[in-house]
């Protein structure tokens, strides 16, 4: 019965950490199949939260965050070139080199690309760049090393932060342009969005909230500044687009499959939807890619780009793969993610932007350390710390049984007067950047009511 | 040698920091920073602070699909 | 059936050698209310969940009964606070000795510890026989803190006499005048924190290369720890610097002599000791339980609730033998995995000191391997000190060769 689970043969779309993770759990659980890693990146694995920190910092050479095998994975590994289709009917992968990869099980774990300059002309400007692969944070910690006059950061969710905090840290001077009211606020909401917005200035960052860039300029094919949409113009030699990412998702047009802009659909087992909505058996999502239920928050659909997710929805999506439906488990991990920026380590678990109000629960913006709670509609939803990751498992406890919000007294460094104020999480739309959480459609049927537009 | 930090899972205990100094750094007070890829004669301290981590969020091991990727369209086993 | 409630039975010494009996007991009861208003938390689970919350406090002065000889001239050290107070006097005292500040400290200490370990074992050649704690066990983490700290070590066994009676006013044993121990417990503290206080002035006047030194001309952005802080703070790091590292190394040793094929696989293969010192600091911690924490509000654990100001045990030697959470918890297993111990507690308070116990537990048990000859205990079990919470054998006999130290 379990035989025809652990043979044959699997093909993973995507060979990141999700994709890696999902290899050596097939393996763990006696796949002894065929199984064929495909990646459009030339290089092996590699582990994106240190680009953003470690390298732009240059404590650490781009080359060397590759990931640690869990055990040998035996596997082709095809590399360097882009998986181009999906034929669902024939149980094939179409690579862009001509080649049919047949399976008998998928799973895809495309993730997610950086989400370009619009303009493609000022994009192609000697100096704009992005940050997502290990390539891109290459050229930035060259250009950074060159010693620019200033460093323009388009867009202060998690990414943008960090990297103009390693610009400072390197004594550069940096501007940011941030759509939203302050940095992080499509993440973290107001409270901490104002935290971060004194943060970033303390640490003499040139911020500049509620604008847009209108236009990148540049001389020679050089950048030489920008324009923003309050009229002023900034000069800078280097500009780094940190707008959110894209779902790697057009490959699968005409697959059938319920895949876009947000991801390809999935259920809590992470078998992957057509486009009716009815469940397939044989295509899973994992990772950035993919959009699922989290019955924790009413059953929301969560697109979540955390590195934990990629590693424990691959787990899951692993063992679904290569065992029959009563042994399915699913994928109930609260999620949780972290940035160091600035000096200090924010921690986040559950979803913070499933929220309506927030209280900071213990320590102060003073002190810079900190536990913010989330609550929506009277129960725990998330907590979010500064400097103060020892506490943290606490709050996920009264996330995963759903206790009262705001959280009951009694934490010793408690503020004197707990105030619990509106949760402030904008609508993605007006950000320039997508939030790192991003709560999308509705399943069964419910709408997510904190989501609201900024007035 | 490679590791990577779960840093979900780190509270910033600094156990690898005391350990092992020129592969694990705190920036400030509780952000963890460390090489990916630690000089060979780090190993046996490295290991030491997986060991010690009160966590367990430290992998070490061979770099994953190393050999993979030799250049574009590689086809390796 | 005994009349005596579990805590009586765990402090009496006569279960001294194997209270891991008495543990198993008390993970059947759940959350077990004692006879005086205590409560003993013995499950993983429900101990990581209180180390954790913030509702929970390890300030004595928040019980509803406080001690009635508590009122000391010395301010509580920071293992006995709440944040963000004990926040503050930790990150203070942790300036001079690891990240972020002091990074190294610990590891350009190593080679001092493997040469200390080794002149002790040299100085143990020609002998058959041993006494682990006195000749080895001992001594060594008492001359890493006083290298450490700056303490001169002829003045060590004045601090040895004022730590043991502090260490005794800590425990409530069945008999004990409680309330002389606890004032010859406060006359101890007061006399070794006036003693490390007058060694703070010397070396502000005299700098020295120790971590004293480092502490009293340290100027962060909030100041220095105030005399009185610095008392207590001092007096905390020498006590805590040796004591439990003593029953560590003396626990380890038993663990090994008592695991012959533990102890072979680890000659065999020396590249598991990191793992094998964390599996006995779950297998046999030196801190058996943390007695001094206190709800804040009531707190429902386990199903039940604890009242605000009860006084509750957390009994950390125990949750590291829960069945609930590792596999197989009775055995010793030197390579066991995912080991998430409470060896050095866990949350805020997590031991200060556990990477130089780390450190030198390591070394101590590999000289040991290597240089002791076929080692055979000579009693089981040996005899114990009276502490049910620091615990740990008071000589450990060892009958032995001592090989000379090769290449040293």
């Amino acid at each position: 019965m379990s035989g025809e689970f652990k043979s044959g043969r699997i093909v993973i779309v995507g060979a990141s950490l999700a994709g890696l993770r999902a290899a050596e759990t097939l393996r763990e659980e006696g796949f002894t199949g065929e199984l064929t890693l495909v990646g459009d990146e030339p290089h092996p694995p590699y582990d994106r939260p240190p680009l953003s920190k470690q390298v732009l910092l240059g404590r650490v050479p781009a080359a060397d965050v590759g990931l640690p095998a869990r055990r040998p994975v035996d596997a082709r590994w095809k590399l360097g070139v882009r998986a181009s289709g999906l034929d669902p009917a024939a149980k094939e992968v179409l690579l862009a080199d001509g080649e049919r990869l047949p399976f008998d099980r998928l799973l895809i774990t495309t993730g997610t690309r950086a989400r370009p300059w619009p303009h493609p002309e000022e994009a192609r400007l000697d100096g704009v760049l992005t940050v997502r692969t290990v390539d891109d944070a290459s050229r930035l910690a060259e250009r950074l090393d060159a010693g620019p006059r200033r460093v323009l950061v388009i867009g202060a969710g998690f990414t943008g932060s960090e990297i103009a905090s390693a610009c400072r840290e390197r004594g550069l001077a940096v501007t940011v342009a941030e759509r939203g009211p302050a940095p992080l606020v499509g993440a973290l909401g107001g409270t901490l969005g104002s935290f971060a917005a004194r943060l970033q200035r303390a640490h003499g960052v040139d911020l500049r909230c509620g604008v847009t860039v209108t236009s990148l300029l540049g001389s020679n094919g050089r950048l030489t500044g920008a324009e923003l949409s309050d009229g002023s113009r900034i000069d800078a030699e280097v500009a780094v687009v940190a707008l959110g990412a894209v779902r790697n998702t057009e490959w699968l047009d005409g697959s059938g499959l319920a895949a876009g802009p947000r991801g390809v659909a999935c259920d809590a087992g992470c078998r992957a939807f057509n486009m009716y909505g009815i469940v397939t058996d044989d295509v899973f999502v994992a990772g950035d890619v993919a959009r699922f239920p989290h019955p924790l928050f009413d059953y929301q659909m969560l697109a979540l780009e955390h590195w934990g997710n990629a590693v424990e929805q691959a787990e899951v999506a692993a063992h679904n793969m290569v065992n029959p439906g009563p042994l399915r488990r699913p994928h109930l991990a609260v999620p949780a993610f972290w940035s160091s920026q600035f000096g200090l380590n924010i921690k986040s678990v559950g979803v913070p932007t499933f929220s309506d109000q927030v209280t900071i629960a213990q320590g102060s913006v003073e002190e810079r350390r900190l536990v913010v709670v989330y609550g929506y509609r009277g129960r725990i939803t998330a907590a979010v710390s500064v400097n103060r990751a020892k506490w943290l498992e606490h709050y996920l406890r009264l996330i995963e049984t759903a206790a009262p919000f705001p959280p009951e007294p009694g934490a010793a460094d408690r503020p004197a007067e707990p105030r619990v104020v509106a949760s402030d999480v904008p609508d993605p739309k007006v950000l320039s950047h997508g939030p790192t959480v991003a709560l999308t459609g509705h399943l069964p049927d419910r709408r997510l009511a904190v989501l609201r537009p900024m007035t | 040698m490679q590791i990577v930090v779960d840093l979900n899972r780190c509270e910033g205990y600094a156990q690898c920091v005391f350990l092992a100094p020129k592969v694990f750094e705190l920036h400030g007070e509780e952000a963890l920073l460390y090489a990916p890829a630690p000089p060979a004669e780090q190993a046996e301290r490295v290991r030491r602070a997986a060991a010690a981590c009160p966590v367990q969020a430290i992998l070490v091991g061979e770099q994953a699909g190393a050999g993979a990727g030799t250049g574009a369209g590689a086809d390796v086993r | 059936m005994s009349t005596e409630t579990l805590l009586e039975r765990i402090n009496a010494y006569e279960n001294r050698a194997d209270p891991y009996p008495l543990y198993a007991e008390l993970r059947e009861h759940g959350v077990a209310q004692q006879n005086d208003g205590s409560y003993l938390v013995g499950t993983y689970h429900e101990i990581a969940a209180l180390l954790h919350d913030p509702r929970i406090s390890s300030d004595v002065r928040h019980r509803s009964t406080p001690d009635a000889a508590r009122p000391d001239a010395l301010p509580p050290s920071f293992i006995a606070l709440d944040d963000p107070q004990h926040d503050r006097l930790r990150r203070l005292a942790m300036r001079p000795f690891g990240p972020p500040h002091s990074p190294g400290r610990v590891d350009a200490l190593h080679e001092d510890i493997v040469e200390i370990a080794r002149e002790l074992t040299d100085g143990l050649r020609d002998r058959d026989r041993i006494d682990l704690v006195d000749d080895f066990a001992y001594p060594l983490p008492v001359t890493v803190i006083c290298r450490l700290l700056g303490v001169p070590h002829e003045d060590m066994s004045e601090l040895r006499g004022w730590t043991n009676t502090i260490i005794a006013s800590l425990d409530h044993s069945p008999g004990d005048d409680p309330q002389e121990k606890q004032r010859a417990g406060m006359a101890a503290r007061m006399a070794m924190g006036a003693y490390l206080g007058d060694l703070a002035d010397r070396r502000r006047a005299n700098p020295a290369d120790d971590m004293i030194s480092a502490l009293v001309h340290d100027d962060g952005p909030e100041g220095r720890l105030d005399k009185p802080e610095l008392m207590t703070t001092l007096t905390l790091l020498t006590i805590a610097g040796h004591e439990t590292t003593v029953n560590l190394i003396t626990n380890g040793m038993l663990t090994l002599l008592r695991h012959p094929e533990a102890l072979e696989r680890l000659r065999r293969e020396p590249e598991l000791m990191p793992s094998a010192v964390e599996e006995l600091l779950r297998y046999e911690p030196p801190v058996q339980m943390l007695p001094q924490r206190t709800p804040l509000t009531d707190i429902e654990v386990g199903g039940v609730t604890i009242p605000q100001g009860a006084p509750l045990f957390l009994m950390l030697a125990s949750g590291n033998r829960d069945p609930l959470r590792f596999e197989d918890p009775d055995h010793f297993d030197p390579a066991r995995r995912d080991n998430r111990h409470f060896g050095f507690g866990s949350g805020v308070h997590s031991c200060f000191g556990a990477p130089l116990a780390r450190v030198e537990t390591q070394v101590a048990l590999a000289e040991l391997l290597r240089r002791l000859d076929g080692p055979r205990l000579v009693e089981d079990p040996p005899p114990y000190r009276h502490s049910p919470i620091l615990r740990g054998p008071r000589h450990l006999p060892i009958a032995t060769g001592v090989r000379a130290g090769a290449g040293a």
